[in-house]
């Protein structure tokens, strides 16, 4: 070979090197950051998902289980499942709340960080999304990953051409085989994420859950906003929540029925195939929005963008947006109120099994005072107290 | 079977990678070279797990 050839080829070796170093560098840093968790006063007992289905043990999506509660059985439990979609990042950061802070006074209650941990380390392919994210707080940050919607394909690959759902048979779109609000109940011997909600649902039943609660986040584009999905056993508890935190927390929320017809989600299979009656929670989250601009980490905690504001404008909206956006403190608020206002109308119907927990700021306390104000300082917890997702 | 399928495809992006290097250091035009090395990027990326 020539060896102005050769000059050349090395030249562009030696530029493309650092190329790939330094994205296998950034991929490799945003799937292995770990996430510190100060376990609260509330918290007794951290175990891990396999407790209940040997089967997940030793994969990625062998979830940490947080138990508060003075741990006796038969009272009343809930479930709070946050990271199911770990790319709707209200949904976890109330739930870190809630660990963090939460005294449980009455029942049991289990709390889920990272649902679809394998889903939490990577980000959409053509997204272009931020690998991760900070929230400040009165210390310093905390950091995130940012995380997507659907597994790793590093740790559930191939997809089929077409996702048959179990137990159901009913066919679905074949990526969504790694989407664990499209996998319950879970099976045995299935793929990794069905096998996830598989141990979940052993859970549920085993420790006699009565409630999930399963905090997700939506685009504006999408009908399913703002509100309280319910299964039909839980259409009252539901209903009156929903009417105690329009009169009580500062904001509006909805009540839709899980359509008996659309297989594979958490407020549709629980409530089939368990005790449990489940709900799920929606927020507004512009980032999602296919009509949105840049897709960066002020897009994400802000929730202000102009190109939504204008789908809004043409009414192509669900929800309404402003300038003000939708910020991050007003998602994480609104899910902990209706948790709250959730518990009190459990405890209400069911004096006989109450769960009564204190300690988790409000809807217009988490905006005065911001997520971060909540979330502890790991560095100055003692090192038994401080877990990671 | 999914493991297999798994094995298999690892292989096949090796098979590739190896081919995008062979056609790099035979090529004769830069535009080619170039369009080789960034082919091959998302290719390393999945071989070596990253990505």
């Amino acid at each position: 070979m020539p060896e102005r050839y050769m000059s050349r080829k090395i030249i562009f070796t030696a530029l493309f090197l650092p190329l790939f170093i330094f994205s296998g560098l950034s991929f490799y840093r945003s799937r292995h950051l770990k996430e510190p968790v100060v376990a609260g006063p509330g918290v007794l007992e951290v175990r891990k998902l396999s407790h209940y289905f040997p089967g997940i043990k030793g994969s990625i999506n062998d979830a940490s289980v947080y138990l508060l509660g003075n741990g006796g059985a038969g009272q009343g439990s809930v479930l709070i499942l946050g990271g199911s979609h770990p790319e709707e990042p209200a949904g976890r950061l109330a739930a870190w709340i809630i660990v963090e802070n939460a005294v449980v006074n009455a029942g049991r209650v289990f709390v889920i960080l990272t649902a679809n941990p394998s889903a939490s380390t990577s980000t959409r392919p053509g997204g272009a999304y931020p690998p991760d994210y900070a929230i400040k707080t009165p210390w310093g940050e905390r950091k995130f990953r940012q995380g997507d919607r659907w597994s790793n394909p590093l740790d559930q690959w191939p997809d089929p051409e077409v996702y048959i759902h179990y137990p159901s048979r009913q066919q679905l779109a074949y990526m969504d085989i790694r989407n664990q609000n499209r996998t319950w109940p879970g099976r045995a011997k299935g793929t990794m994420t069905e096998r996830t909600c598989h141990a979940m649902t052993r859970m549920i039943i085993e420790e006699n859950i009565d409630l999930v609660i399963d905090l997700h986040e939506a685009e504006l584009q999408y009908p399913v906003i703002s509100t309280i999905v319910a299964h039909q056993k839980g259409e009252d508890i539901a209903a009156l929540a929903s009417m105690m935190i329009s009169a009580e927390e500062g904001f509006q929320i909805g009540v839709e029925y899980s359509p008996v017809a659309l297989r594979g989600l958490s407020h549709r299979e629980i409530g089939d195939h368990t005790q449990a009656i489940p709900l799920l929670l929606e927020t507004p989250e512009p980032f999602l929005d296919a009509t949105r601009g840049k897709t960066d980490r002020e897009l994400l905690l802000s929730g202000k963008d102009e190109f939504v504001m204008k789908a809004g404008k043409h009414g192509l909206l669900f929800e309404k947006i402003d300038e003000n956006g939708w910020p991050i403190d007003v998602r994480v608020g609104r899910h902990l109120s209706s948790i709250i206002q959730i518990l009190r109308v459990w405890t209400e119907l069911h004096p006989e099994k109450p769960i009564v927990m204190t300690g988790v700021p409000r809807y217009t306390e988490v905006i005065e005072k911001g997520t971060g104000f909540y979330l502890k300082n790991p560095s100055e917890a003692p090192a038994n107290r401080v877990f990671y997702e | 079977m999914a493991t297999i399928i798994t094995v298999l495809y690892y292989l096949m992006v090796g098979y590739f990678a190896l081919c995008f290097i062979w056609n790099f250091l035979r090529s004769k035009k830069w535009q080619t070279e170039v369009l080789y090395l960034l082919a091959l990027l998302p290719f390393l990326l999945r071989l070596f797990r990253l990505k």
